[in-house]
């Protein structure tokens, strides 16, 4: 079951592959009477339930966001959820961890869309594991955490945009029990703006791919790599565990020496 | 075209008809030459107006049961703003029906500017290299670069906006 909303300001996808011999039912879903079919419908909408919350909590552009109280003064991070206090606290583990090249202050605002998409898709993965839920993929705006097989029962096949054309693929990945994100140029602000040099970004690549353990991992660091520019591969390359895909202005791809592996 | 022939000076009329002839050739030949080094090549690219095939139809087909999320839209076409995405402007049109996004058409989208084969490694010179190559296989999934996935929220976003969307 495949099913796509546009929510955060992008498609979001999530994908569940029932599997053929599916486990007993819990005796909370049989209480119900659902079938396997139900319960899936049900946790697929709970996914997008939870990816609305996220929006509602931390989108920038909502006037009735918390974050938005927060960058209006109205609230102090003393005073926010407990999940505002985690993202807070993860962006500025992430800052330090990139040597600052990921930075969530931007013009005087914070905009933490950094680390909450990969930890929203994350949470959301997380919320399928919980339900018992091994083979699928949720997919927000390109930045993916992949788990088990696909419906053929191999790993996920995933393409890596064209960064010059937005119908075509570049690569294929098979992929399982993974994150993999992509990070591009951006008109939004934080998210690929160089703290080092401000108002001076002009990056010679334009796609940056991460493949981490996760997809909180791989988007986070993407983004970082992505602020750092041609160097960004190379910070990919000493991650361990991570490999990585850069395109640059030219055309010519720079590969990690661990990313061939991946390749399908 | 400009008129080249004065009727006033027939005598002008024969070399004046091979000075524009020859012109149209030359110059014609350089608008090809230019149209084809900006698209980095025949065939490679048709970015003029590309529609985003690959995530939209599912959105605009997918049933709604939480019909609040995406049925408040006015009908019609919106222009969204010309986002900058670096490497040129994206533009997008979204088209409304029955309160929802039914197609996205890219009005303006920056074009493959391969013209520049600098091959700089100073970064890590011991990591390969390779030039990208379009893939014909089908995928699951796609990772997309949000070099122009951000412009097409933007130019989208604006687009909804003048729809009536929150």
């Amino acid at each position: 079951m495949r099913i796509t909303r546009l929510l955060m300001g992008m498609p979001i996808t999530v994908e569940v592959v029932e599997s053929p011999h599916p486990p007993p039912l819990s005796p909370s879903s049989q209480r119900g009477g659902a079938d396997r079919g139900e319960v899936l419908a049900s946790a697929i909408e709970g996914v997008f339930a939870y990816f609305e919350y996220v929006d509602a909590t931390f989108s920038t552009y909502k006037t009735t966001s918390e974050i938005t109280a927060i960058n209006e003064g109205r609230l102090t991070l003393a005073g926010a959820s407990p999940n505002m206090q985690t993202i807070f606290a993860l962006a500025e583990q992430t800052k330090a961890e990139s040597f600052g090249y990921f930075d969530i202050a931007f013009g005087g605002k914070i905009d933490p869309s950094g680390v909450v998409k990969g930890w929203a898709i994350h949470n959301a993965a997380q919320m399928l594991w919980d339900g018992g839920f091994d083979n699928f993929y949720v997919d927000a705006g390109g930045d993916v955490q992949v788990s088990g097989k696909n419906a053929d029962g191999e790993n996920w096949r995933v393409g890596i945009r064209n960064p010059f054309n937005i119908e075509q693929i570049v690569k294929v990945l098979s992929l399982s029990d993974c994150g993999i994100a992509t990070s591009g140029n951006t008109i939004r602000g934080a998210h690929i703006y160089d703290p080092h040099q401000p108002g001076s970004f002009q990056p010679e690549i334009v796609s940056m791919t991460v493949i981490a353990p996760n997809v909180y991992e791989a988007d986070r660091f993407a983004t970082a790599a992505f602020a750092m520019d041609r160097r960004g591969i190379g910070f990919i390359e000493h991650l361990q565990g991570f490999e990585g895909y850069m395109i640059d202005r030219a055309g010519m791809a720079t590969l990690t020496s661990g990313f061939e592996a991946y390749v399908a | 075209m400009r008129k080249a022939v004065s009727p006033q000076r027939p005598y002008f009329n024969q070399p004046l008809k091979q000075f524009a002839l020859s012109f149209f050739v030359v110059a014609t030949f350089a608008a090809y030459a230019i149209r084809e080094q900006l698209t980095g090549g025949s065939g490679t690219t048709n970015a003029a107006t590309p529609t985003l095939a690959a995530n939209l139809p599912q959105v605009a087909a997918q049933p709604a049961p939480n019909s609040a999320s995406a049925t408040h839209y006015r009908d019609g076409e919106y222009t969204g703003d010309m986002a900058d995405a670096y490497f040129g402007y994206v533009q997008i049109k979204a088209v409304i029906q029955g309160g929802r996004v039914t197609d996205v058409q890219f009005l303006s989208y920056p074009s493959d500017r391969r013209t520049s084969q600098r091959i700089n490694n100073y970064a890590m010179p011991y990591l390969k290299n390779e030039a990208i190559q379009v893939q014909n296989a089908n995928v699951d999934i796609v990772s997309g670069a949000t070099l122009t996935s951000e412009a097409f929220i933007q130019s989208f976003g604006a687009a909804l906006q003048q729809a009536g969307g929150a």
